[in-house]
This record gives structure tokens, C-alpha cells and sequence, in this order.
């Protein structure tokens, strides 16, 4: 893939964010057209008060609802993508997805007790980006313990970990009181934006940034992590750190984002795929593909979450129902030339 | 000298001494070929030359310095090494794939510019399969492969290649192919360090033979001196008979009969 066409590729796809963005936006039960859209973002900008009774109401919608629920969906689909190729990458394994070392498991448990405990919208998001940071560290844990570094035994501790977690997030279901509690954590488990407000986008954003910019950065380097310890360390690489570092970024990125939106699934399977599809596998070229297209296939997603149905359609619903076509149809493509 | 292998036994934890009290040294041009039944450690020897492993006593100095005390990187800029299995997860682009023998000199957050990657053809030329560059490295044959990864070793620009069995899974005429490339190499100056299950190879090669044996012994010499037919015959447990075949003005390893 040549340097060129790798542009118009990332063009591209920026471009259709940017539409998808602004439709997002648009659409909705009130519906609003592009133009006063722009118009009540500049006089916004221009810190002018909106006059127009109608823009008014508008400018609540967009400010209040939209606008943070646009950025909010894209950062989160960005971040599950984004850290779904790098554990892919990490531990060279095509069929990874970011809950491998048991972050959505964790996060589930923390969420779930939040719950249970009747606590509010910011201790469930607390508690679930805590359990799913304490499920990752358990998971890097037990390697330490066995002296064993290898990926296989961090694999193992992470089906490990989250077999556990499942358990106990069985249990937590099981004595949840069925009309309220339980269908909570059901529907939490399922994933939706509609909670959200400027103040989870303002939450997720240091994560959002760091860890992009960590790993984009580290990019070329988990190409090497790839092709095994033996010669990551023989190129000179210091593969513990390295691979800490981008572990500990990703699992980061994943915790936050299913902190204020719950678990979504596929998402962070299929779209590293796509990507690799459309720019080969080259982490340098992949990665940037994999953050924009997660944001674009997430906000869409969400966009027919919301406006399909008069009723909100949860999140895992469709990613599974579009995701795992998707999937399918992105092996047959890829079969020759990508394993 | 570049590497001195001073005194070093290895034992896995737990088992007993797979060898011990091995001492030579790697010159630059030099050809060493580590033979020896299955099972006694000449992959670990190899990986100890690597700092893979830690060998359990003695020490290994790279001109001068103790590889325990070095960084990786430090390392990599001297000792490249080739492995036997490579399975790639990815379908990389074979240029992709050589520039990251660059990586020891670059740093962490870099990544590889216009530079990098004339340095990755150059040691592709320097292989002659500069054709394969656009190539995904999972489509390449398993002789191409074995050159693309010498090529990435010789983007390192180090100075002595450790290879662990280069000539494995390879058909007779790669094996061929591939014994002449490292002549080659040494005639250009680098050390090429080499496990190999076939004595001929080391035969052909000349240079030195690094043995050990069953009993975890070692035995250190130029190929012609210490290759004999007793010598193979006791190490590898069977009757092996040296030739000398005029035509060709060389020795021979060839197994006496079934």
C-alpha cells in the first residue's frame, strides 16, 4: 500500500465522519436542518444569545443531547477499535477482542454493585471503570506470580479472571430484585448512550487523548510485539516495558469508554479488521484507519440506535446484528492475503 | 574478537546441567557451526550468544562488555539473529517487515522515514530479492522467507548473525542457496554463528565446529580438525563415514547404510 493511497483512504473516511457527524446531529425527533445547525453553533461561538424561539429550543437539543452523545459515540467507538487492534497486535492473535484481560468483566461487576448498592449515574461509572482497571491489574497479576511472562499465560490469566468475574456477576443477577435492579444491569450490560451529557464526554476525554496519542505513537513498535518476544528483544526492544505500556493505554481506553456507555461487543473485533482490510496490516497505517472507522461505524450505529424505533434499540443489539455480517463478509474478503 | 563465550554452563531451572564450562570466541569473518545430537543445547547456546538466555554460570563479553549488563538495544546494534520459525501473524509487506531491522537505532516513538527504508532495500539487494519487496511476507515461500529474514538481520547492521538452524524446512537446493549466502556473508566480514543438524553443512561451510556432545562436553576447532570419522560416528550414536570425493575436492559426510 503506497503512501498515496493511504491518504485518500484517511480522507475519506474523515470526510464521511465529518457528514455522519453532522447528520447525527440533525436527525432525531426534532429534526434540524444543517443550516441552523451552523447557525446556532457560531452565534454560540460568537458567544451572541440566540434570539429565535425555535433556535432556542434547538440550542438545548444540540448542546444538551447531540452534540455530547455525536462526540461521545465516536470517541467510544474509536477507543473500543483502537484498543482491539493493539491487544490484536500485542499478542498476535487476529481473534482478540479488548476483553481479553477481563475489562468488560470487571467493569460489568462494578457496574452491576453500583447498582445494587441503588448508588447514582456517577458512581455506576466510577465503579465500572475501577473493576475494570482492578480485572486487568489481577490479570498482569498472576503472571508476576507464576514468573511466567509469555503471552500465552497473560491470555489464560485473563480468561481466568473474567471467568470469574462472570460468576460473580451471575450471582449479583441472581439476587438482584427482578423488576429493577436486575433489568438495569441487563440493560447496562446491553450498552446505550442516552444517560449521556457534556459531563462524561469532559470525563473520557484525558483518556481518550493520552491513549491515542500513546499509541499511535508506539504504532511501529507493536508491529515488532508482533512477531513474537524472540524477536521483538532480538531487535533491541525492551518488550516488557513496551508491551506494559501499551496494554496498560489500551485497557485504559476500553475501561473508560465502557464506564459511561456499558459493554458494546464487536465493535473492537471487526473494526481493526476492516481496517487492515482497507490499508494492509501495517500498524502505523492500520491503527489511524482503525481510530477513525471505529468512531464512524459507532456513531452510525448509534445514530440507527436512536432514530430507527421509537424506542432506543440497546447498542450490543445492533453491533452484533450488523457487526457479525460485517465480520463474516470481512474474511471472505481477506482470506488470501491478511492471515 | 566480537563475542567471547567465557566458561558458561546452562541449566533450566529445576534440571540438571545441559552443558557447562563451554569457552570460544567469534572473530570478525568467522564461520561457526554448532553441531550435536537433539536435546543438547545447541539452541541454548545459541540463545545464551542472543542474551535469550542467561547462561547460569560464566559470562559472555561483547567486545568487552558483559551482555547482562547491556541493554537490548545496545545489543542489537552487534548481534543480529535469525530464528528458525517465523510465523507471522500478519500479512506485513516484505519492506515492512526488513526496515524493522532498523528499529535498534531508532527510538522509541520514531518511525521509520525515507532512510529506514533504503537501508531495508539495500539489504534486500544485497540478498537479491529486491523483487519481493511489495510482496506479503505469509505469500513467499518458505526459501524466501529464510532470505527475507536475513535480510531484516542485515538491516541491522550488526556484526555477527547468530542463525538458529537457517537451513530447517528448507527443500536441498534452498539449504544450498542458503549455506552460500552465509559464506558469502563472512567473506564480507560479518561473523555467522550457526546451529545445524547436518555435519556436512558444517563440511561445507569449513570454518569452525563447535560441538557438544551427549554428555554435555564440548569440543572447539577448526571443521577440518576436528571433523573425523570417529568424531561424527560417537557423536551422533551411528555409523558415519567421511569421503573424499576427488571430483569435487571435498569431504564428504555420508551415513555408512541402515
Amino acid at each position: 500500500m503506497n503512501k498515496g493511497a493511504y491518504l485518500r483512504t484517511v480522507f475519506i473516511l474523515s470526510l464521511l465522519l465529518c457528514c455522519s457527524a453532522l447528520a447525527a446531529v440533525c436527525i432525531g425527533r426534532l429534526s434540524v436542518n444543517p443550516l441552523d445547525v451552523y447557525q446556532v453553533i457560531s452565534s454560540k461561538l460568537a458567544k451572541q444569545p440566540v434570539i429565535d424561539e425555535t433556535l432556542e429550543a434547538m440550542d438545548t437539543v444540540l448542546f444538551k443531547i447531540r452534540i455530547p452523545r455525536t462526540l461521545a459515540a465516536m470517541m467510544v467507538g474509536a477507543m473500543l477499535s483502537l484498543s482491539g487492534a493493539v491487544y490484536q497486535g500485542v499478542f498476535k492473535n487476529p481473534l482478540v477482542s479488548p476483553d481479553i484481560l477481563g475489562v468488560s468483566s470487571g467493569a460489568s461487576v462494578g457496574a452491576a454493585s453500583a447498582i445494587l448498592f441503588g448508588l447514582g449515574m456517577v458512581e455506576r461509572q466510577s465503579f465500572a471503570f475501577l473493576g475494570g482497571i482492578f480485572a486487568v491489574v489481577l490479570a498482569t497479576t498472576i503472571p508476576k506470580l507464576l514468573k511466567n511472562y509469555s503471552n500465552l499465560v497473560l491470555v489464560l490469566s485473563g480468561i481466568i479472571v473474567s471467568g470469574f468475574l462472570t460468576s460473580l456477576l451471575a450471582i449479583m443477577k441472581f439476587v438482584a430484585e427482578e423488576q429493577t435492579e436486575l433489568s438495569a444491569i441487563v440493560f447496562w450490560q446491553m450498552g446505550s448512550f442516552s444517560p449521556i451529557d457534556m459531563k462524561e464526554v469532559v470525563a473520557i476525554s484525558p483518556a481518550f487523548f493520552i491513549g491515542t496519542s500513546l499509541l499511535m505513537g508506539l504504532s511501529w513498535r507493536i508491529n515488532i510485539l508482533s512477531f513474537g518476544e524472540v524477536e521483538a528483544k532480538t531487535l533491541g526492544m525492551n518488550v516488557r516495558q513496551i508491551r506494559g505500556i501499551t496494554i496498560a493505554c489500551a485497557s485504559f481506553l476500553t475501561a473508560s469508554a465502557v464506564s459511561i456507555c456499558g459493554t458494546i461487543g464487536w465493535i473492537g473485533l471487526v473494526i481493526p479488521h476492516l481496517a487492515r482490510l482497507l490499508v494492509g496490516s501495517d500498524h502505523t497505517k492500520m491503527i489511524p484507519v482503525t481510530v477513525i472507522s471505529g468512531a464512524l461505524f459507532m456513531l452510525v450505529i448509534d445514530t440507527i440506535a436512536r432514530a430507527l424505533l421509537t424506542v432506543e434499540i440497546p447498542l450490543s443489539i445492533l453491533t452484533g446484528v450488523i457487526g457479525a455480517p460485517c465480520y463474516a463478509w470481512l474474511l471472505y474478503r481477506q482470506r488470501a492475503n491478511v492471515f | 574478537m566480537i563475542l567471547e563465550v567465557n566458561n558458561i554452563s546452562f541449566a533450566y531451572a529445576g534440571a540438571p546441567t545441559l552443558f557447562s564450562n563451554i569457552s570460544f570466541s567469534v572473530k570478525q569473518g568467522q564461520i561457526i557451526s554448532i553441531i550435536g545430537p537433539n536435546g543438547v543445547g545447541k539452541t541454548t547456546l545459541l540463545n545464551c550468544m542472543a542474551n535469550l538466555a542467561a547462561p547460569t554460570e560464566g559470562e559472555i563479553l561483547l567486545e568487552g562488555k558483559d551482555l547482562k549488563r547491556m541493554k537490548a538495544q545496545e545489543i542489537a546494534v552487534k548481534i543480529a539473529f535469525v530464528p528458525q520459525f517465523i510465523i507471522p501473524s500478519f500479512a506485513y509487506e516484505v519492506l515492512s517487515y526488513v526496515v524493522t531491522g532498523c528499529a535498534p537505532r531508532m527510538g522509541t516513538f520514531e518511525k521509520p522515514k525515507q532512510e529506514h527504508y533504503a537501508i531495508a532495500q539495500q539489504s534486500l539487494e544485497q540478498m537479491k530479492i529486491s523483487h519481493l519487496a511489495q510482496k506479503y511476507y505469509t505469500q513467499i515461500s518458505g526459501g524466501e522467507r529464510q532470505q527475507v529474514s536475513i535480510a531484516r538481520a542485515l538491516a541491522q547492521r550488526p556484526k555477527i548473525i547468530l542463525m538458529d538452524e537457517p537451513t530447517a524446512h528448507l527443500d536441498y537446493g534452498n539449504q544450498i542457496k542458503v549455506l552460500k549466502i552465509i559464506k558469502k556473508l563472512a567473506a564480507e566480514g560479518y561473523a555467522a554463528v550457526i546451529t545445524t543438524h547436518n555435519p556436512d553443512h558444517a563440511l561445507l561451510l569449513g570454518g569452525e565446529v563447535a560441538a557438544i556432545n551427549s554428555n554435555g562436553q564440548f569440543i572447539f576447532g577448526s571443521s577440518r580438525e576436528v571433523i573425523s570419522e570417529e568424531f561424527l560416528s560417537s557423536l551422533y550414536g551411528v555409523d558415519l563415514r567421511l569421503h573424499h570425493i576427488p571430483g569435487i575436492g571435498r569431504d564428504v559426510c555420508v551415513a555408512a547404510s541402515l
